[in-house]
Parts: structure tokens; sequence; C-alpha cells
């Protein structure tokens, strides 16, 4: 098969090899609810697993894609973009953070 | 629920900002008179929004050239590159770009955006992975949706946040199919005027074995020795394995072209979707933008010298009046407003004294800013943008964007 580039074999460094532990549920909500606070209509809703990210927030769909995006350099995931525009609750969010963490 | 109905908040927001009188996107032209001035509301209008680099619009060689194409070969070509609408002068177009940019092959498109669409969305295919700029223009988004390529996007200009997401691919235990992959950057941001730091963004690349795609629609020659754009000024050519770019700016015309080295490069004629399905170029556009080639190539040093001092003049005038503009020189000068109805209000206020620019807000906007998006055109003059500074401070002051300036008191 011919590939783009001659790859440059790089010897795994220290950095490299040390991967961060898979993070528990609790550590992902806490950080979707900090990245979604500033999208909030009002100060007293409070955020919950089960809020519609797009209809429950005042986020609009590039918002959600650059919070995504945080969240990814956070706990050292991709979101594919066709997977993000799937998500719909913050739970799913989660989910899908928990899930591709756990495959690392 | 009608099918309208979703598109209910962007009216709302549309609704605001037809309120300030005029409306942006319905501007019209009236009577174009150069690259620099059109008749718009009735008035003499100077032209700083339109992407006319170079100014070929009213080039003489290059009208001359499409007017004798049409007596010769009409007006259109009523065909597809893959049916009737091949000419000699396509394939002639064709070399010329591909022997401008030293690659071996290059294919031609009806417009810029369907070069896009159709090169990235048909290169990169399932269990291939496509890697986005998150400022990239929207015929790259668009090439997302229709390719069926997983697409990850990465941090504007960050070539640290690029190589954190192919790195989190190759973690990726897909077994032995580890997929191609395919980034893809821009020369210049229509937006905001910068450009990709292309030479890091290239080692990044090398280092996880992923191929270079690069849109130098905005940088085709306004930069590199010869006007090939970004991968030229960064000494990277080589290393591009793609560069796309349209005829619609720099070259005054419309179309889209990709060229590249790669030696099975030609099947993408029978396997491009926006290129097979849609009729080709008329005559009259290969034939004007032939000759713009032509001047890039024998003029090219100096226009490009008028370009950049004309960036110069506007984009330090601007600073020295305290505007808060994109992070670099370039031919595009966003220039930031606080508000979407700010930039509105402002935008429409220098069109009232005489001035066109582009007015850009969410969501076709990075972060959600609000600009006014200036692009620059090698014959304007100094006094026209001398002109347009003055004007713009004028209105900054007015509408309070701008601090007042405070009067020396002598002792």
């Amino acid at each position: 098969m011919r590939t783009a580039q001659n790859v440059i074999v790089e010897n795994d460094d220290a950095t490299a090899v040390l991967r961060r532990r898979v993070p528990t549920r609790g550590e992902v909500m806490a950080e979707i609810m900090t990245q979604l606070g500033n999208f909030r209509t009002d100060d007293s809703y409070v955020i919950r697993g089960e809020t519609v990210i797009a209809k429950d927030l005042a986020i609009d769909s590039l918002a959600v894609m650059d919070m995504v995006m945080e969240l990814e350099d956070r706990f050292d995931v991709s979101i594919p973009m066709n997977v993000v525009a799937e998500i719909q609750t913050v739970d799913e969010l989660a989910n899908t953070i928990l899930k591709l963490a756990a495959r690392r | 629920m009608g099918l309208f109905d979703r598109h209910a908040g962007l009216l709302d927001a549309y609704r605001d900002v037809r309120t300030t009188g005029a409306d942006p996107f319905q501007i019209r032209m009236e009577r174009v008179l150069s690259p620099t001035e059109a008749i718009i509301n009735g008035k003499k209008c100077l032209l700083v929004g339109t992407n006319n680099y170079f100014g070929l619009t009213f080039d003489p060689s290059c009208m001359e050239a499409a007017i004798e194409a049409i007596r010769a070969e009409g007006t259109g070509t009523t065909g597809s590159r893959i049916a009737n609408g091949s000419y000699s002068e396509h394939v002639a177009l064709e070399q010329e770009i591909a022997e401008f940019y030293g690659k071996k092959h290059c294919m031609v498109f009806t417009t810029g955006y369907q070069a896009n669409l159709g090169v990235i969305s048909t290169l990169v295919g399932p269990e291939d992975f496509l890697l986005i700029d998150a400022d990239s223009h929207a015929s790259i988004y668009d090439a997302c949706k229709q390719t069926q390529a997983e697409v990850v996007r990465f941090k504007h200009n960050d070539p640290a946040s690029l190589d954190a997401r192919l790195r989190r691919l190759k973690d990726r235990d897909e077994g032995d199919k580890p997929g191609n992959r395919l980034v893809v950057l821009e020369g210049i941001y229509s937006m905001l005027g910068d450009s990709a730091p292309l030479k890091e963004f290239i080692a990044v690349c090398k280092k996880h074995g992923a191929y270079v795609l690069i849109d130098e629609a905005h940088s085709l020659g306004a930069l590199g020795e010869n006007g090939r754009g970004l991968c030229e000024s960064a000494g990277v050519l080589d290393d591009c394995h793609f560069i796309v770019g349209t005829f619609s700016k720099t070259l005054g015309a419309i179309g889209g072209y990709c060229v590249s080295n790669d030696p099975d490069f030609d099947i993408l004629r029978v396997t491009t979707r926006a290129y097979m399905f849609t009729a080709s170029p008329p005559p009259s556009i290969v034939a004007s933008v032939r000759q713009a080639l032509k001047v890039v190539r024998a003029q090219g040093t100096q226009l490009r010298k008028q370009l950049w001092d004309n960036v110069h003049t506007l984009y330090d005038g601007l600073v020295a009046q305290g505007f808060k503009l994109g992070p670099e020189y370039g031919p595009v000068v966003g220039v930031h407003l606080p508000d979407r109805m700010t930039a509105i209000g402002f935008w429409r206020a220098m069109l009232d004294a005489g001035i066109y620019v582009n007015v850009a807000v969410p969501p076709a906007t990075p972060n959600g800013v609000s600009l006014l998006r200036c692009s620059l055109c090698a014959v304007h003059t100094k006094e026209q943008l001398d002109h347009m500074i003055e004007v713009m401070t004028g209105i900054g002051r007015q509408m309070g964007v701008l601090q007042p300036k405070l009067k020396v008191v002598s002792r």
C-alpha cells in the first residue's frame, strides 16, 4: 500500500507512554457542567444528565463543537463530528467520552 | 411543523439585521465601474470587500480573451467534463495550472466550492480519517457531510492540537486497518486573514504519515515568490499532496482546481461527483482565466507588491486609530466589532458614506465574533484607503467603538 509519508518512527518517550487513567463518570460530568455553565439561559437553571444541549441551553452547533474540542483535550479522546451530531443530552455526551476513554 | 419552522431562530436574527434599514445579504451592485468602484443605492462606492486581489476583473487582455472565446466557441459547453464538456482549452488550462505549481496533474472544476467539496469528500472514504481546522470554509465542512470517513476537528491554526488528534487515532485499538489520514488546511483564512503555520503543520503530518491538502483560495497570487500561495512562501510545496484553489478571486472569474503529483490522481475524474455531474466552465471563463494566469506570471511581482503596500496602509492605519484587527497582515483585513448589531450598524454607516466592505456575523464567523471584512486590491490607491481609514475612524467614534481623541492641552 502506498502511504502519504515515510512515517518517522519515534521511540516512545516517557510522556507518550504515560497514559492518563480512565476518568470517572463524576469527573466527566463535572467538566461538562463547567463547560456548559456559560450557556445557561438563566442562572437558576440546573444542568442535569437529561438536559438537551441544543434545546435547553443557548448554544449553537458551532459552539457545541468548540466545547467538544475542549472536552477532547481534557480527557484525551477524539469524538468524530458525525458522533457529535447525534449526541443530544449531557448524559449521552458523558457516555461517549467514557466509552472512548475506556478504549484508549 | 412547517417546512420553514426550523429556521425560526435564524429568521429572527435576520429580521434584526434588516431593521438597520439595509440588508447586507441582498445588496445590489447596480453597476460595477472598475475593480474598486461600483454604483450601489444610486451612489458611487469604493469597493473594499470583493476578493479581487489583483484587480484583474477589468484587465483588458483578460476581457478580450473572454470575448474572443465566446465568438469562437459560444456561450457555454452545455455538458459535463465526462460527456461533451471537455474542450481543448479546458485541457490546456489544466496543463498550465499544473505547470504553474510544478505538479504533474490538475483538475479544473466549475466553482472553487465544488473543487473542495468534490476532492475532499472523494479522497477519503470508509475507515479513513479526515482532519479539519475548526475555522474551515463552508465548502470543507460540506465535504465532511458527504464523505464516509470519520471527521475530526482540531483547534484553528494549532499544530499541537492536530498532533494530539493524530496521536489519538494511532492509539485506537482497531486492528490492522489503520486507514488513511487527510489533513485539510487553508493558506489564508477568509474571515480574519490569518495564515496557517504550515511548516509546523507539515512536520506534524510527516510524523504521523498524513496526507496534506491545502486550499490556497485567498493566497493565490498574494503569497510566494511566484504567487503560488502559502505552500510556496512556507517552502513546503513538495510536501503538500493536494493544492486546491479558485479562479474567482485573484484570477477574476469563477471556477476551481486541484493539483497533485499523485500518479493515480486522474481517477478522481470518474469518481468525483461534483466534477462529473455538472456542466464544465464556459469557454469565456476558461479563456479569461488562462490569460489571467499569464498576467500573474508576467506581472505578479509588481501586483503583489502593490497589494501588500495596500495591506500595510489599511492595517497600520486602522491599528493606529485603535481598531482591533485580525492577528496578522493579509489581503483580508478583519475588523472586530463588539456585537452583531454594532457590526451591521457600522457596515450600514460605511455604505452610506460610500464604502462597501463585507459584514460577517455569527454563525458564519469563528468563535461567534462580529466582523467587518475588508479585502484589498492591488489597484486600490493610497488616497482611497486613507479616505476609508478616515471614514471608519469617524464612524468608530460616533458609535463609541473607538475612544474619542483627547485634546492635548498645552501648558
